[in-house]
């Protein structure tokens, strides 16, 4: 297991190789479907979001808010990644992503977007949802709930030991790319 | 609130925070298999405790609530219209006390009003039977496994899959190569041979209701069933699709007939989070038996 805390500096992520199993400590922002069309199109993040050198987490969680105003997060697994392809690349490059967590891997586009900018892509467990609730220390924000509802909005999250499997590099391996070809050949013998 | 109302917020919390026996005990005989400190192994073990943690808890295994899929068998005569009105009632209180997502949005507008309920949501499947008894099976199916699900209409050249057996087999095998990862390995496989578009589907998701160890009373059927099991826990994509033994956890096939001019195999994909639980309901609507 590697430890890999914030600051997710370029040095960091460049040490990781695919197979590489990660507990994540720090903060990270969810952002799915909703949130990557409107920074495709061109939308600006609001104030307070950052994802230089941060992490962006395809999550929608369930968030209960509490009696003083603050949120609990009561379920937080991944979401399927490959529904951002379309948008994560430029994402990546336009706003100096340095991780993106989520499940199910993502294509070439990004493969080479990691290659290109320094990023990595983390691969939870899906379906987990109460194992990973269980690593967010803190709901610190929420952004464009709103507009966008709870499950599509920003949450600002503070992770601790969050585990994930490198599954896409930023030397331009991917682990889904060599179990789609593994797997495609054991298919052919057996038909 | 209701006996009934009662009832179906209980059903519905049951089904998202506890997964049924069955499938609990194909997880942990999957993590036998695979090869301690794997990918695959390790996965299994956050699998399984995310199962005990999600139990003890009470709140949603998944964070994705799914589409909410009501199965009601009724003695002829029974108010399904009170049903209907008092299970969205069951659900918008299921959803405020956090056991389901704010799930449901509205196709046109984007907007997602909180409740889980709105044109075709929650989805009601009616069957009348000549037994007093009323049973409700609920299942809760995540979009991440229902967006791999497929529809093949036969032939497929592409596969070489002819209207035969055997170009069923390619076909879903087809499915479990191109579902690898998306879908929340293991999954379990629901197929329908037959029928057209809609019908496919629909009772492709029937399957679903079976228990995982049951055996197809159909020979041919059957051993489709079990040949596709083996061969795609021979492939390697394993858990997550992360490499390993584990693809899938079970396969479940029915046939229904078709017209002459289509041959349509329609497979729908389960995640191991395989949300599935169902009640008999007494004279009063208190919970009589739990049915998984």
């Amino acid at each position: 297991m590697i430890k890999l805390s914030f600051p997710f500096t370029a040095e960091k992520i460049l040490a990781l190789k695919v197979g590489d199993e990660v507990l994540i400590s720090g903060v990270v922002f969810t952002g799915r479907d909703a949130v990557h069309k409107y920074l495709h199109e061109g939308g600006k993040l609001p104030p307070g979001v950052s994802l230089k050198d941060g992490i962006i987490y395809h999550c929608g969680p369930v968030m209960m808010k509490q009696d003083d105003g603050s949120w609990k997060c009561t379920a937080a697994g991944p979401t399927t990644s490959i529904r951002e392809e379309p948008y994560q690349g430029q994402i990546i490059h336009d706003f100096g992503v340095r991780g993106v967590i989520g499940k199910g891997g993502m294509g070439d586009r990004t493969v080479e977007a990691c290659k290109a900018n320094g990023c990595v892509y983390l691969h939870a467990v899906g379906g987990a949802a109460q194992v990973l609730a269980e690593c967010v220390k803190q709901v610190r924000n929420v952004y464009f709930a709103a507009e966008f509802g709870a499950p599509e909005a920003i949450w600002e999250l503070e992770i601790a030991d969050f585990p994930a499997v490198v599954t896409i590099d930023a030397h331009g391996h991917s682990l889904h790319k060599e179990i789609f070809a593994a797997s495609s050949a054991e298919l052919a013998k057996r038909l | 609130m209701s006996q009934l109302q009662d009832s179906l917020v209980e059903l519905i919390r049951r089904t998202s925070a506890e997964i049924p026996d069955d499938v609990h005990q194909a997880i942990l005989t999957s993590l036998e298999n695979e090869k301690k400190g794997s990918l695959a192994a390790n996965a299994i073990k956050i699998i399984d405790q995310n199962i005990a943690l999600a139990k003890n808890k009470s709140q949603p295994i998944c964070q994705d609530t799914g589409s909410i899929l009501f199965y009601v068998d009724v003695p002829i005569g029974y108010d399904q219209i009170t049903f209907a009105d008092t299970a969205r009632e069951a659900v918008k209180l299921a959803t405020k006390k956090g056991f389901l997502r704010q799930n449901s949005v509205d196709s046109l507008t984007g907007k997602n009003d909180g409740t889980n309920c709105g044109p075709g949501a929650p989805a009601f499947h009616f069957h009348q039977h000549r037994s007093p008894e009323v049973s409700v099976k609920l299942v809760l199916k995540g979009g991440g496994c229902e967006n791999v699900g497929a529809q093949y209409s036969l032939p497929i050249e592409k596969l070489h899959a002819n209207r035969d057996l055997d170009g069923c087999r390619k076909a879903i095998l087809d499915a479990v190569l191109q579902a690898q990862g998306k879908g929340c390995g293991p999954g379990i496989l629901g197929v329908c041979i037959g029928g057209d578009r809609a019908t496919g589907y629909e009772l492709s998701k029937t399957q679903f209701l079976r228990r995982l160890e049951d055996r197809n009373p159909i020979a041919e059927l059957d051993a489709l069933e079990q040949d596709i099991l083996k061969t795609s826990n021979e492939l390697g994509i394993g858990p997550m699709g992360f490499g390993g033994k584990t693809t899938l956890l079970g396969v479940k096939i029915c046939a229904a007939n078709r017209v002459p001019a289509s041959f349509f195999v329609s497979v729908s994909y389960m995640c191991w989070a395989y949300r599935r639980q169902g009640v008999t309901l007494d004279a009063e609507s208190k919970i009589g038996k739990w049915l998984y």
